[in-house]
Formats: structure tokens, C-alpha cells, sequence
């Protein structure tokens, strides 16, 4: 026995591992670990400073992200299963700072609501420390397990109000559609597994290409069921019926992390297995995509224009831009680099507006308790600073110049139209249209706030908005104009050469 | 004598038979109300695919496949005791969960 077991270490090396590349991750778990022992060991008194820990651990796990960049090499971990690389590092700084932006919005909001923090704070980073792997990973157990550890939290994270029936009911829908979502997915993962012989992405693309036409339908069943099981995720059309319900029950803070950072990391899980491995078989997954582009933008569009609470109408247009999100995913054969850097630079911007977006109506529902269509009437006479903003905002979903919607939505018609395919010149059109519905609703909200009546019986007195989140609003404010402004930076940061690998 | 009837079980039969699991749990899950059942559904699919995995792992002779059912395991179980949460909390607020019940948001 004892001789056996020497033998096996004979054979077992150690493999090395890489801490710098995983540092990130690390400072995550480590924060994560203090949070967890302040609260079991301060109790009740822990909780003003949990949120001031949350925030910290974000800002020091950055630090490792930035050194990584100026280092600049590739690290490729566990055999090409975990890669940090530029593109890995330009998602993670997304996601941080995102979760620090909605750690902003959520001091007050989770103070004053008399709610569980300390878990809260914990749960986030739990999320967070989830997306950034999904942002390295490269093999379906990585993916799998980084989907897991992002939707899990953010399950509880929905129900958190739980005196609050509505809050319940959010949870409990996400929960049973996230679940359906991952049966699915996992069901196409084995599939893929089956047929690629390996749950590495590069290994299965590269037998996926092999099979050639040779059992077409059952490559389609496994990149089907693995592109709808992330469908769920970003809140496609038809997987969508979650997200309105969630979004407008869960608390508001919950539902800006669960609208920006949780969708980009859909998203993210869909480039890794799209731009490293489903991309061989363009024949089977575009036109899966353009079905999918061309349903959610619609759809959502549709829906959102009769909508009379903005955070409903935000989860609809939310849809919506998952939609001109989806439609680069459609033409990926053709200039994998080219779209792959407009999906980002799409995620990249959008989160700056949309997180702004809802830390206006943050800072708004703290006077108005409601986030109704009718109680924002006249809002420009008594909150002049943050009507601006929420208009700025909604200038930017809409896609006007010089704010950074505009060369989001630039960078996706130029990858569409440089296909010059017949799915890309219609997803093109299609997206122009519905960028035209769009602005109806969006300018709708921007109207009631500047030329309405205010609501009989509100108080209008000057409103006296908390650093922290007046803070989130300049923050992704500047970001929102200077993405706009200079789009030089954000294409710098997104340009990552051809990194498709399978292509 | 009855004459020996051969039937070797290939991994097809593994895999049809994980298909139906999964095709049962996917369809309860839509029709049936009451969320217990639905996450014996979940658990239902779940299986289906630990044993599609299981059955290529073997077939394929690769470990990656058995490795992977393991995460399944921990996780399924991670998800259903969140899910259970979940039902105690809204079975506090109100008597009965069905999901039909949950249907204050709509439009």
C-alpha cells in the first residue's frame, strides 16, 4: 500500500502556481473571509464598517488587475483552463468597479432600510469573486462553477427584503428560472463534453471543427442548449419573463448589480464559449444568435413603451440592449476581432450608464418613495442637479453624441455592417428601427421630469443627496462623457488583436 | 432452452435513458405549481446530466467528465438549500407557496 502510494507522488508534480495572475481572485476570498469573521465576531456592532471593508477589498483586489496590465504577458493557468490575458483583465476591472459603484449605492440604502449588511456585503463580493473568474476561465468546469458562484448569492441577494412579499416573489422567480437555466446549460456542457472529448474550450472547438458535417443535429442540440442556458443569464427574449419582475422587486441597489454586472458576466460566459470554441461552427450558432438579437431587441422595445415605473421600463430596455448586444454574436465568423471588441466595448459603457442610470433614481426614490413614471413629474424644479444627470443617462441609452452610448452602439453597426452578410445588413436595419422606438420611452421619462406639473402634495423642498451616492453619480457620469467624448480610450482598452483562438 | 438473447449495453442506452430523465424533469418543472416538486425537478435534470457525463466519461476514458459530476453534486446541493430558504421565507409571510400564488408583478 505505503509503496503504491510513493510510487503515485513519484508521478504527482506539483503543479506551479502562478499568484500574481491569480491575485485578483485572492484579495477577493481573502475579503470575503474578513467580512465573514468581523460579523461573527463584532456582531450588530460590525455594521458600519462592513460596507467600508467591501469597498476596500474591491479597490485593493483593482490594484493587482492594473499591475497585470502594465506587466502586459499573457499567464495561462491549470493547462489552459484559466487565462489571464487582456481581455480577462479589461472584464475584471469591469466587474470591480462596477461592485464598487453598487457597494456605493447600497450604504445608505441598506443602512437606513434596516437590513441584514454584513451578509449582504458578503454575498456581493461572493458574486463578484464569481464573475472574475468566469472572466478567466476556459474550460466548462470553470465556467460552470464561475456561474454558480455569481448566481447563487445573487439568488438571496434578490430576496433580501424579506418582510417585503414583492421582494420574495423576485427572488423566488429568479431562483426557479436561474436553476431551469442552469439544468439546461449543464445538459448542453455534457453534450459538448460528449463531443469534444475533453471540457477544455480550445480541445472541444478543435474536435467540433473536426466532425465537420457529421452529426449536425447533435452539435446543434449542445451549443443550442449551452447558448440558452446563458440566454436566461442576459435576459434574451424568450428567456427573459424573469428580469422585469425581478428587477422592479428586489432592492434597488440589487437590481442596478443584477441589471450591469450580472448580465455582463452572461455575456462574458457567452464570448468565452463563442469566441473560443462554438466559433467553428459559425454555420450552427449564427444564425441561433441572430434569432435571438433580433427577438430581444424587439420584443423589449416593444414592451417597455407601455410601461409606468422606470425601473420596469429600465429591465425592458434592458432587454433590449441585450439584443444590440447579442447582434455582433451573429456575424463573429467574419471579424471575430472586430465584434468581439464591440460586444465589450458595448458592456463596458453600458454599465457606466446604466449603473448611473440607477443611482439617479436611487438618490430620486429617497424623496419620492416610488419610482412611478407620474410621481417624477416636474423633478427639474426641485432636483435640478440629478433631472440633468438621470437626462444624461438617458441620452446615452439612447445612443445620442457625445455621451458613450453612441459609440457603443457605433462599434456594434460597424461590426454588423463590415460582414456585409445578409444576417448582418438585416440586424443592422432591425437595430436602427429599434433605436428609434427607444428614444420614444427614454425621452418620455427625461419629458416628465423637465416640463410636467409636480404631483400634488409632494414636498419639494431642496434635497440633500449622501456623499457616497452622489459620489456613484459623478463617477459614472464622467465615465458615461468621456467614453463619448474620447473613444479613443475605450477602443484602446477593448482593441485585443485577434485573441480568438479558435478562428 | 430459450435461446440466449445478447444485449450489450453500449453507452447509447446510458444516454437515451439520461435524455428521458432529463426531457421528465424539464417538463415538470414547467407544469408542476408547487415548488417542492419543481426542485425535485431541478434535481431530476441535474442527474440526467451527471449522467450523460458519466457515461461519456467512460466511454471516452477521459476523467474530466467524473470530475466534473462532482462539482454537480455540490452545487445542486448548493442550490437547493437556497431554494428551501427561499420557500420558508415566503411560507412565513403567507400560507401556501405555489408558484401560481406569486403574482403581485405583472405587465
Amino acid at each position: 500500500m505505503l509503496a503504491l502510494l510513493a510510487q503515485a507522488s513519484d508521478v504527482f508534480t506539483k503543479p506551479t502556481v502562478d499568484y500574481h495572475a491569480l491575485a485578483p481572485e485572492l484579495i477577493l476570498v481573502g475579503t470575503i473571509i474578513v467580512l465573514a469573521l468581523v460579523d461573527s465576531w463584532k456582531l450588530e456592532r460590525a455594521r458600519p464598517v462592513m460596507s467600508a471593508i467591501a469597498g476596500l477589498g474591491l479597490l485593493a483586489a483593482l490594484v493587482p488587475v492594473i499591475t497585470l496590465a502594465v506587466d502586459g504577458t499573457d499567464r495561462v493557468l491549470l493547462d489552459g483552463g484559466y487565462v489571464v490575458d487582456s481581455m480577462s483583465l479589461v472584464l475584471k476591472a469591469l466587474f470591480i468597479v462596477s461592485a464598487y459603484v453598487v457597494v456605493l449605492l447600497s450604504i445608505n440604502y441598506m443602512a437606513e432600510g434596516d437590513y441584514w449588511e454584513s451578509e449582504y456585503y458578503t454575498l456581493l463580493i461572493c458574486s463578484v469573486l464569481g464573475m472574475t473568474v468566469m472572466a478567466s476561465s476556459r474550460d466548462l468546469i470553470g465556467i460552470f462553477i464561475a456561474l454558480e458562484l455569481l448566481s447563487i448569492p445573487a439568488y438571496m441577494l434578490a430576496a433580501w427584503r424579506k418582510g417585503d412579499e414583492r421582494s420574495n416573489e423576485a427572488g423566488m422567480k429568479y431562483y426557479l428560472m436561474g436553476v431551469f437555466a442552469t439544468g439546461i446549460l449543464l445538459y448542453g456542457m455534457s453534450l459538448a463534453y460528449g463531443l469534444g472529448g475533453s471540457t477544455n474550450l480550445e480541445a472541444i472547438g478543435l474536435q467540433l471543427a473536426d466532425l465537420g458535417s457529421d452529426g449536425v443535429p447533435v452539435v446543434a442540440l449542445a451549443l443550442l442548449f449551452t447558448i440558452i442556458g446563458f440566454g436566461f443569464k442576459v435576459s434574451a427574449v424568450p428567456f427573459h419573463t424573469w428580469a422585469p419582475d425581478t428587477y422592479e422587486g428586489a432592492p434597488t441597489p440589487v437590481t442596478a448589480f443584477l441589471a450591469v454586472a450580472s448580465k455582463a458576466a452572461g455575456f462574458v460566459a457567452l464570448i468565452q464559449v463563442t469566441y473560443f470554441c462554438f466559433i467553428v461552427r459559425s454555420d450552427v450558432i449564427e444564425p441561433i444568435f441572430f434569432v435571438l438579437s433580433i427577438s430581444s431587441m424587439t420584443v423589449g422595445n416593444l414592451i417597455a413603451l407601455r410601461q409606468s415605473n422606470v425601473i420596469r421600463m429600465l429591465a425592458y430596455s434592458g432587454i433590449a440592449q441585450a439584443g444590440f448586444m447579442l447582434a455582433p454574436f451573429a456575424v463573429a465568423s467574419s471579424d471575430p476581432a472586430l465584434s468581439l471588441q464591440a460586444v465589450v466595448t458595448y458592456l463596458v459603457i453600458y454599465a457606466a450608464m446604466n449603473l448611473g442610470a440607477f443611482a439617479v433614481i436611487i438618490a430620486i426614490a429617497r424623496r419620492t418613495r416610488s419610482a412611478e413614471l407620474e410621481d417624477l413629474g416636474g423633478l427639474f424644479t426641485y432636483m435640478p442637479g440629478l433631472a440633468v444627470a438621470f437626462t444624461l443617462f438617458l441620452a446615452s441609452l439612447i445612443g445620442i453624441p457625445p455621451l458613450g452610448g453612441w459609440w457603443a452602439k457605433f462599434g456594434v453597426f460597424a461590426s454588423l455592417i463590415e460582414a456585409d452578410s445578409g444576417l448582418g445588413w438585416t440586424l443592422a436595419i432591425v437595430m436602427a428601427v429599434n433605436t428609434a422606438i427607444a428614444a420614444y420611452y427614454y425621452l418620455a421619462v427625461a419629458r416628465a421630469m423637465w416640463f410636467d406639473d409636480v404631483p400634488e402634495g409632494t414636498d419639494t423642498s431642496p434635497v440633500r443627496t449622501p456623499a457616497t451616492l452622489g459620489f456613484a453619480v459623478v463617477i459614472t457620469l464622467i465615465a458615461t462623457l468621456l467614453f463619448g467624448i474620447l473613444p479613443q480610450v475605450v477602443n484602446d482598452v477593448t482593441d485585443f488583436g485577434l485573441v480568438a483562438l479558435g478562428g | 432452452m430459450l435461446a440466449q438473447v445478447e444485449v450489450s449495453l453500449t453507452p447509447t442506452w446510458y444516454l437515451v435513458l439520461a435524455a428521458m430523465i432529463f426531457a421528465i424533469g424539464a417538463v415538470g418543472l414547467l407544469i408542476r405549481r408547487n415548488p417542492l416538486v419543481m426542485f425535485m425537478c431541478v434535481e431530476l435534470m441535474l442527474n440526467a446530466v451527471t449522467l450523460t457525463f458519466v457515461s461519456f466519461s467512460r466511454a471516452l476514458d477521459d476523467v474530466g467528465g467524473q470530475v466534473f459530476v462532482f462539482f454537480v453534486l455540490v452545487v445542486a446541493a448548493a442550490e437547493v438549500v437556497v431554494g428551501l430558504a427561499l420557500v420558508v421565507a415566503i411560507m412565513r409571510r403567507r400560507q401556501g407557496a405555489d408558484a401560481d400564488d406569486l403574482s403581485l408583478m405583472r405587465g
